[in-house]
C-alpha cells in the first residue's frame, strides 16, 4: 500500500540551524500518527513541510506517491488546522468554513448547505452568522476544523490543536478527534509536546528530538519499550537509570528505565532509600526517593500511604519493569 | 530575621511632598488625571479648531452686497448659489477628478511598497524603507514643488532623457492630448498629477504599510491551505484586511488634494483648483463667504467618500 506520506531524508535547514536533519518517515494511509517533541525539535518543521510553507533544503516528500517537491500549498490536497486556528477575522463562520469552496468555485448556496453541515459535524450548528473574534476558544477551534474537513483533504494536518484549551475541553476534544478520524478515515497527523495526548490519541507516534526521530512506534510501544535515554525521560518522565546504578539495583551495567508507577514501595525486601519529598497529583502521589546515589522518582496510587519525607523506606520491581535500553542517548 | 526586613512593615509609608500626595491622588482618582491632560487639548480642539471651522461655516451663508463689495451679515443661500455656476463648478469638478486619481495613483504605487516594507524587509531594510519613506517629508515642500518644475520643464532632465532614449516623440504625443496635454509637462494637468502623487505618497504608503504589518502571516497561509493561489489569497484576504489602511491613506491623499492651492498654481495650467479659489477669494476678491463655501466643499465630499467605505465594509476588519 502506497503510504499517504514519505519523507525520504528530507532536510530543512534555517541558516546554520538544522530544524529537520536527514530523516525518514512513513505514514500509513487512515492513520492517527502524531509527532511528538520538545519545543525546537522540528516536528512543527515537518508539518510544514507536508502543507508545502516550507521546503526541503535537501531531499523528497511524497503524499500518496506523488512527488511534492515544488508544489505550492495550494496545489496540495491537504489541510490544515493551525495553532492558533488562523480564522479570517473579516468572514463569519459561515464564509470561513466556506473559503475553501468559494476558492473552488462552488457556487453561494451549495456552499451555505456543505458549510452549515460541517458545522453540525463539530457540533457547532447554526454560528454561521457569527464573527470568529464573537466565538470561544474552543468554538473556534471546532470552525477550523470544519474549515479544513469540509475540502475532504487526503491528509488533515494538526498543529498543537489543543494547546489552547483548558484541561476539560482538551479532554473532550481529543475524544471527538478520535471519534472523528474514526468515522472519516482521513490520515490525521498531528504535532503536539503533550506526551499524554500523543499517548492517548494517536494510532503512532514518532518521537522528535533535535531535527531527529528518535523512535517511531504504537504509544504501548513508546512507552513500555523506549529505545533511548531522551524517549524514557520525555514520554512519562520515566526513572533513566545510568549503568551503574542499574548494576547497583541488581541488573546488568545498562541503561534502563524504570517506569514511576511501577516501583512499589514497603518495609521488607527490595533496596534501601530516603524519602526527599512527596507531592498530591489528585489521582495519585508523587513520592522522590534518594536511593542507590540518584534520585529515583515513585507514583503511588491514591489511597495508598504516604511516607514521611526524611523516612527510610524500601523499594522494589517487577523484574519486567526494568526495561534495558542500550547505549543510545 | 535581618535588620531590613524588621524595619519594613506589610505597607509601605507615602512618598511624602506635594508629588507624593498627586501620585496617591491621581491613582485613587483614575478619573482625575484623565480630565486634566484631556481639557487642554479639548479645549484647543472644541473651541479654536472647531469653533473657527463653525464661525467659516456660519460665514459661508453670508452673502457680499455687489455694488459696496462689503458682507452682508443676514442669513442667505445666495452665496451656495453663486457656488453653483458652471465656472465654480468646472473649479470643483477638476479638483475632485483631480484627487480621486492622485489617490489611486497613489494607492496603487503604494501598495506593493507597503507590502514589501510590512512582510519581508526587516532589520537594516525596515530602516532604508522608513528613511526612503520620509526623507522627503523632512525638506520643504516648496522646494520640492520648485525642483519638479525643472525636471518637467521643457529644458529639463526628463526631456532630455527621452531625447537621448529617442523617445521625444511620446512626450509630444502626450501633450497634443487634450484636457491632459499643454505646452510642456510643467505646465500641464499631467504635471499637476504626477506632483501630487510624489508628494503624497508617503501619507498613503505609511497607514497601508501599518495595516499590512498587522495581518498575521498564518492567514495568507491558512487561505493558501485551502487552495487559494497568491491572486486570490490578495483578493479575498490581503486587500480587505489591509482595506481600512488604504481608507485612511486615501483620507489623507484626496483631502490634501482636495485642499492644496501651490502645487497646482506652481505646475499646471491656469485653471483653477478649489484650493487657489479659497485663496483668490478671501485675498484680493475679498469675498469670504464664496471662499467658506469653496472650503465647505472638501468637507463634504470627505464625509460623503467615509459615508460610502463604511457601507461597502471597508471598516469590517477594524
Amino acid at each position: 500500500m502506497t503510504p499517504a506520506v514519505t519523507f525520504s531524508q528530507v532536510s530543512r535547514h534555517f541558516g546554520s540551524v538544522r530544524a529537520v536533519d536527514a530523516l525518514d518517515l512513513d505514514i500509513a494511509p487512515g492513520e492517527f500518527f502524531a509527532m511528538l517533541g520538545p519545543s525546537g525539535s522540528g516536528k512543527t518543521t515537518c508539518l510544514r513541510l507536508i502543507a508545502g510553507f516550507e521546503q526541503p533544503t535537501a531531499g523528497h516528500i511524497e503524499i500518496f506517491g506523488e512527488t511534492a517537491d515544488g508544489v505550492p500549498p495550494y496545489r496540495r490536497n491537504v489541510n490544515t488546522v493551525f495553532q492558533d486556528y488562523a480564522l479570517f477575522p473579516h468572514l463569519n463562520v459561515l464564509d470561513n468554513v466556506g473559503y475553501g469552496q468559494m476558492i473552488r468555485g462552488i457556487g453561494r448556496a451549495e456552499r451555505a448547505r456543505d458549510a452549515e453541515a460541517a458545522l453540525e459535524m463539530v457540533k457547532l450548528p447554526g454560528y454561521g452568522a457569527r464573527k470568529p473574534g464573537q466565538l470561544s476558544g474552543g468554538q473556534r477551534q471546532r470552525v477550523a476544523l470544519a474549515r479544513a474537513l469540509i475540502n475532504k483533504p487526503k491528509v488533515l494536518l494538526l498543529d498543537e490543536p489543543l494547546g489552547a484549551l483548558d484541561l476539560k475541553l482538551r479532554e473532550q476534544m481529543q475524544e471527538e478527534l478520535k471519534a472523528l478520524q474514526r468515522s472519516l478515515g482521513i490520515t490525521f497527523v498531528f504535532v503536539t509536546h503533550d506526551q499524554g495526548e500523543a499517548l492517548s490519541m494517536a494510532d503512532r507516534i514518532a518521537v522528535f528530538n533535535e531535527g531527529r526521530i528518535m523512535q517511531t512506534g504504537t504509544p504501548e510501544e513508546i512507552y513500555r519499550r523506549p529505545k533511548s535515554r531522551f524517549v524514557a525521560d520525555f514520554v512519562g518522565s520515566s526513572n533513566v537509570l545510568s549503568p551503574e546504578t542499574t548494576q547497583r539495583l541488581g541488573g546488568p551495567a545498562e541503561w534502563a528505565s524504570l517506569r514511576p508507577e511501577d516501583i512499589r514501595l514497603g518495609s521488607g525486601g527490595g533496596h534501601e532509600a530516603r524519602v526527599t519529598g512527596a507531592s498530591f497529583l489528585g489521582s495519585a502521589t508523587r513520592v522522590t526517593l534518594n536511593a542507590a546515589g540518584g534520585k529515583l522518582t515513585v507514583l503511588l496510587p491514591a489511597g495508598s500511604s504516604v511516607p514521611e519525607p526524611g523516612a527510610g523506606v524500601r523499594f522494589s520491581w517487577e523484574p519486567s519493569a526494568l526495561h534495558l535500553m542500550g547505549p543510545v542517548a | 530575621m535581618t535588620a531590613a526586613t524588621v524595619t519594613a512593615g506589610a505597607i509601605l509609608p507615602g512618598r511624602g511632598g506635594a508629588a507624593g500626595s498627586l501620585s496617591d491622588a491621581f491613582w485613587r482618582h483614575p478619573g482625575l488625571l484623565l480630565f486634566l491632560m484631556l481639557t487642554p487639548p479639548l479645549i484647543w480642539l472644541g473651541v479654536v479648531y472647531l469653533g473657527s471651522l463653525f464661525a467659516l461655516l456660519m460665514q459661508s451663508f453670508f452673502a457680499v452686497d455687489e455694488f459696496s463689495g462689503m458682507v452682508v451679515r443676514e442669513f442667505t443661500l445666495k452665496t451656495y448659489g453663486e457656488l453653483l455656476r458652471p465656472s465654480n463648478l468646472d473649479i470643483i469638478l477638476r479638483t475632485v477628478v483631480m484627487a480621486g486619481l492622485v489617490t489611486i495613483a497613489s494607492a496603487i504605487i503604494a501598495f506593493p511598497i507597503a507590502y514589501f516594507a510590512a512582510r519581508h524587509a526587516r532589520g537594516r531594510w525596515k530602516a532604508v524603507f522608513y528613511l526612503g519613506v520620509m526623507l522627503p517629508l523632512w525638506s520643504s515642500y516648496l522646494v520640492k514643488v520648485y525642483a519638479w518644475k525643472l525636471i518637467l520643464a521643457k529644458e529639463g532632465i526628463l526631456t532630455w532623457v527621452f531625447e537621448r532614449l529617442h523617445l521625444t516623440f511620446l512626450i509630444d504625443g502626450w501633450l497634443a492630448l487634450p484636457v491632459v496635454g499643454g505646452n510642456s509637462l510643467s505646465v500641464s494637468p499631467t504635471g499637476t498629477f504626477l506632483v501630487f502623487v510624489y508628494v503624497w505618497l508617503p501619507f498613503m504608503i505609511l497607514p497601508v504599510q501599518a495595516a499590512l504589518e498587522r495581518v498575521p502571516g498564518n492567514l495568507l497561509e491558512a487561505s493558501a491551505d485551502l487552495g487559494a493561489s497568491p491572486r486570490q489569497t490578495f483578493a479575498h484576504v490581503l486587500l480587505p484586511l489591509a482595506l481600512p489602511g488604504v481608507i485612511a491613506g486615501s483620507i489623507f491623499t484626496f483631502s490634501l488634494t482636495l485642499g492644496d492651492y501651490i502645487v497646482p498654481q506652481i505646475i499646471g495650467t491656469s485653471h483653477l483648483f478649489i484650493g487657489m479659489a479659497v485663496y483668490a477669494h478671501q485675498g484680493t476678491a475679498g469675498n469670504i463667504p464664496l471662499a467658506a463655501a469653496f472650503t465647505v466643499v472638501p468637507v463634504v465630499i470627505m464625509g460623503i467618500y467615509l459615508w460610502l467605505a463604511r457601507r461597502a465594509g471597508a471598516f469590517n476588519a477594524l
